[in-house]
């Protein structure tokens, strides 16, 4: 009758109302402040922005993948913590020995979480809650609670300095990678629809023969190496391993799932909505950056605590509207 | 749920065997056990542990954790959580000594200090209306809905203050927080008071019952006319009530406020004290004394560790472990 491989705005509209939201105040953001401010589009500002944000759109998009689950994992602000310190400490080795053993390092911390949910049966949310303490403990223990400098003398500076084919910071290029790769993973993957079937309903799914261990397994450990990831970042970006970084950062990773339409309660979600959540909270701070740059205002950077709250709430109201008119609708 | 709640309405009314019945459910969860383990080592291996002043600090230092522990538990019995118990501590806590030292409370020193206790603690219900409101009406999950206070609170309390550290002298105030009654501190006092009336609410009262026929089966307290909401809405107040309180308290302790450090993983603390207790994640359960049992063993655990030299990061993974050990022990005993 129709045409079913053309695109249809309206039916692709209609069937993803819950990530309408985050792309419309993106766009209007964006837009705000590209007529308000001189530099916003400017190469330096964008690609300082996306440096500076890579480490939470990496985290995010793990903690999207837990959440589509029903599952939560609070401890990676911790892991990334803990992971930067490793990443500091075997930097003298170079990058191609730091970055694989500060992903492996968080591989591994998201592997116990994922004993401690899927073969022990404790709730996500205090087994992740154990592992944030534990991390945070194991992050403080082997640095000595301080900084632990990065070798300057080798090629690990490259990473946040260095300009993969002389455009964007490798931080960059890594990011886009992964989540280029994760959404391929989620949409056309077996496995990626197995983590989309279990937040939909997990009995359906053992009684569908969908291998939900593997699937819930697979959320934690990758959730686990984005925040090893985003552990090494952190160490580039700052010269230092930062056993004191990290705190509320699963929060914010959180809001940004959220912001980015999935449901907490799983099976409903996306990777770009996810980095377009976590775009958007970083953008409400580059932009109150501007503003405050324009001398007009001068709000200290406490209010961005609070403006990111007060638009989480926005948000989340605008998306409890949006779910209780879909159920009558289509959705 | 339905096996907990039989050998509740047999007792009902009967003080003393319900208490002596929470005692041998304390006692099942392995968290007397534990505290009894930990006790005896301290006895053995930490120096000067039973002197009395180790006692007293422990004691001003737990009272802060149990109270909110027993917030906690309240939410957690409607299968809710509150992660901003932490930003809603360092919110009182920064509007007391903005109150107190204003020149109106110069002026009048007693309505000054009155008003530095119970604005800040109506502050802090105002935000548990806000958390009850978006769970109970808007349906929003509960770590969603109370992350909008968990972000933006303490950035309120951070902006009122601006950043600034708070010290004052106030010996009214700081009552509240170094205060004598028998020797001991008075917040310890206070911990036993609001257990013994938030036991009581929801062993003996209506609400109580509500409350936990909400965290049970919500759609069977639904059909059978308790008003889910506003039970649900009730047991965030009830917890950013006590939250306020155990703000204030800390800024009298310290006799400076810092809204950045008011409060600080508090959550975590307060939802460590509540499972340790034997509160059910899933809801349906609230042991306060549970909770207050939990809240002395994290405590204990932490000065253990500091008083034998073990450095604080280390206590951290403690914690960890006892966590996941208390919630291990809960799921092998539900199957």
């Amino acid at each position: 009758m129709l045409d079913t491989t053309a695109f249809d705005l309206r039916r692709y509209l209609q069937g993803n109302t819950h990530t309408i939201g985050v792309w419309i105040t993106l766009i209007v953001l964006i837009l705000f402040g590209l007529m308000r401010y001189d530099n916003f589009g400017g190469a330096y500002n964008i690609s300082s922005f996306l440096n500076y944000n890579a480490m939470f759109i990496v985290i995010a998009v793990g903690m999207c993948f837990v959440i589509l689950t029903g599952g939560i994992d609070l401890s990676v602000g911790s892991v990334a913590a803990f992971t930067s310190v490793v990443a500091a400490y075997l930097s003298p080795y170079g990058i191609q020995v730091a970055l694989p053993g500060a992903v492996a390092a968080g591989l591994a911390i998201g592997a116990i979480n994922a004993f401690f949910v899927v073969a022990m049966r404790i709730p996500p949310f205090i087994a992740t809650l154990a592992t944030m303490l534990g991390a945070k403990g194991g992050a403080l223990v082997i640095s000595g609670a301080q900084t632990i400098s990065i070798d300057w003398g080798s090629n690990f500076t490259k990473l946040g300095m260095e300009k993969a084919f002389g455009v964007l910071p490798w931080t960059i290029v890594i990011t886009a990678i992964m989540v280029v790769g994760l959404w391929i993973v989620l949409e056309k993957t077996s496995l990626g629809r197995t983590v989309l079937a279990v937040g939909g309903g997990e009995d359906a799914s053992t009684m569908m023969g969908l291998s939900v261990i593997k699937a819930k397994v697979f959320v934690y450990v990758l959730s686990g190496g984005c925040a090893g990831m985003a552990g090494l970042f952190l160490a580039s970006g700052f010269g230092a391993g930062q056993p004191l970084e990290g705190v509320g950062w699963e929060l914010s990773a959180i809001a940004s799932v959220v912001v980015g339409g999935t449901l907490l309660t799983g099976g409903l979600g996306s990777v770009p909505a996810t980095v377009a959540g976590a775009l958007l909270l970083g953008l409400v701070f580059n932009i109150l950056n501007f503003e405050n740059g324009r001398g007009v205002i001068s709000l200290s950077a406490y209010w961005q605590m609070v403006i990111r709250g007060a638009f989480l709430f926005v948000v989340i109201v605008f998306q409890s509207r949006v779910a209780a008119s879909g159920k009558k609708g289509v959705v | 749920m339905s096996a907990e709640n039989k050998p509740m309405s047999s007792t009902q009314g009967d003080g003393l065997r319900r208490l002596s019945f929470d005692w041998k459910r304390i006692s099942k969860n392995g968290g007397a056990l534990a505290l009894l383990v930990i006790l005896a080592f301290n006895i053995l291996v930490t120096p000067n542990f039973l002197h009395p002043q180790t006692l007293f600090v422990n004691i001003s230092q737990v009272a802060t954790i149990a109270i909110v522990a027993v917030g906690m538990t309240l939410v957690i019995a409607t299968g809710g959580i509150d992660l901003s118990v932490g930003a809603v501590m360092a919110l009182a806590g920064a509007l007391a000594p903005l109150i107190f030292t204003s020149p109106f409370a110069q002026a009048n020193p007693e309505l000054g200090l009155a008003l530095a206790i119970v604005v800040p603690v109506l502050v802090a219900l105002v935000c548990g209306v806000f958390n009850g409101f978006m769970v109970s009406y808007l349906n929003v999950q509960p770590i969603v809905a109370t992350l909008i206070f968990f972000i933006s609170g303490r950035g309120i309390a951070l902006v009122l203050t601006n950043g600034n550290l708070q010290t004052f002298t106030h010996p009214g105030f700081s009552y509240l927080g170094t205060g004598k009654v028998l020797g001991f501190p008075f917040q310890g006092y206070l911990v036993v008071v609001i257990a013994i009336i938030v036991w009581w609410l929801v062993n003996h009262s209506v609400f109580g019952r509500q409350l936990l026929a909400v965290g049970g089966n919500e759609k069977a307290a639904k059909l059978s006319g308790v008003p889910v909401k506003r039970v649900k809405i009730g047991a965030y107040v009830i917890c950013a009530g006590l939250s306020g309180i155990a703000g204030l308290i800390v800024v009298a302790i310290n006799s400076a406020s810092d809204a950045a450090r008011i409060g600080n993983l508090m959550e975590l603390d307060a939802i460590a004290a509540a499972v340790v207790g034997g509160t059910l994640l899933q809801g349906g359960k609230a042991p306060i004394f549970g909770a207050i049992l939990g809240a002395v063993i994290i405590q204990l655990v932490k000065y253990t560790l500091l008083a034998n030299g073990v450095a604080d990061e280390v206590a951290l993974i403690a914690k960890a472990g006892i966590i996941i050990m208390a919630v291990y022990v809960q799921q092998a005993r539900k199957e």
